[in-house]
């Protein structure tokens, strides 16, 4: 019962990933390189942050190519839990596991700071143990969700927003959404809602010295679902 | 060949914003907008133009954000 972690040239989230679910998720994780073929043995996927490929072409564009994904992109078919954070949740996206892109912060800025986030849904393996308002950190430049009018409909419509930036009481506004995103949108879930993509780091979150523990909210679900799988 | 990529008309092009409003604090007054785009290079043999196509619907463009357009030059 293991979870993979795929490793690009320019991964830089890896280790951070590594460390939190070993130490304080209480998983058993490993890195994968990008030129894998197979993921055999593995039971869920933790895509993680960085600048893969040196963002090259478009951020996540190579990464989303690289023979490790068509494994990753099986286990995501199969039902098993698929999560992709920051430059991890462009490279689902750029693959079209998710829908939509991440384009350039409002601001045009790089943003390096805590967060609130406000679970949409609890009808999903990730976030049936979010039962309170989140403190995350992000760090992009490029995390503005975007997408065209019919595949936002859906995703609302569907229940697939995962994450909204709030404010700490919870709600949404303009000043929240610091990016810019689509409906503030922080994170989204494929259609069966075993794919999540989210632009915050709860692998950052982890534990109390770190500032927050809120991350475990989230990444907790691994040990359920490697439990029950 | 040459490829050219565009980020979609729909969507705010930050860079070129930047830079329009550079060109226009430089006394460029009758600018009214910028917009920056990606050239590719691409040299092939036996130019085909659906071949061309391919490579940019499966890897140098995004659809969801842009528009391509590709010409041959010598």
């Amino acid at each position: 019962m293991r979870v993979a972690i795929p490793r690009f040239p320019g991964s830089n989230c890896d280790q951070d990933a590594l460390h939190a679910l070993r130490e304080d998720v209480g998983v058993d994780a490993e890195y994968v390189w990008q030129d894998a073929t197979s993921l055999t043995g593995f039971d869920a996927v933790f895509v993680p942050g960085g600048f893969s490929f040196g963002d090259y072409l478009r951020c996540g564009a190579m990464a989303a190519r690289a023979p490790v994904m068509a494994e990753v992109a099986r286990l995501a078919r199969e039902g098993r839990p698929v999560i992709g954070v920051c430059n991890g949740f462009q490279v689902l996206c750029e693959m079209g596991l998710l829908p939509g892109a991440l384009v350039r912060n409002r601001s045009q800025r790089f943003v390096c700071q805590d967060v609130f986030l406000r679970a949409e849904t609890r009808g999903s393996l990730w976030t049936e143990g979010v039962d309170r308002i989140l403190r995350i950190p992000v760090a992009h430049g490029e995390g503005r969700y975007v997408c065209d009018p019919e595949t936002l409909a859906a995703l609302e419509g569907e229940g697939r927003v995962a994450f909204r930036y709030v404010d700490a009481a919870g709600q949404a506004s303009d000043e929240a959404n610091f990016n810019g995103s689509a409906s503030g949108i922080a994170g989204i879930f494929n259609e069966a809602r075993n794919v999540l993509g989210m632009m915050p780091h709860p692998e950052r979150a982890t534990r109390e010295t770190l500032g927050s523990s809120d991350g475990l909210a989230i990444l907790s679900a691994l040990r359920g679902a490697l439990a029950r799988s | 060949m040459r490829v050219y990529v565009t980020l979609k008309p729909s969507l705010l092009d930050s860079a070129g914003r930047t830079a329009c409003d550079a060109l226009r604090k430089l006394g460029f007054d009758e600018l009214r907008d910028t917009r920056i785009g990606k050239m590719i290079e691409l040299q092939v043999e036996d130019y085909s133009e659906a071949r061309v196509k391919e490579m940019c619907d499966r890897l140098l463009a995004n659809p969801v954000i842009e528009d391509y357009r590709f010409e041959a030059v010598s």
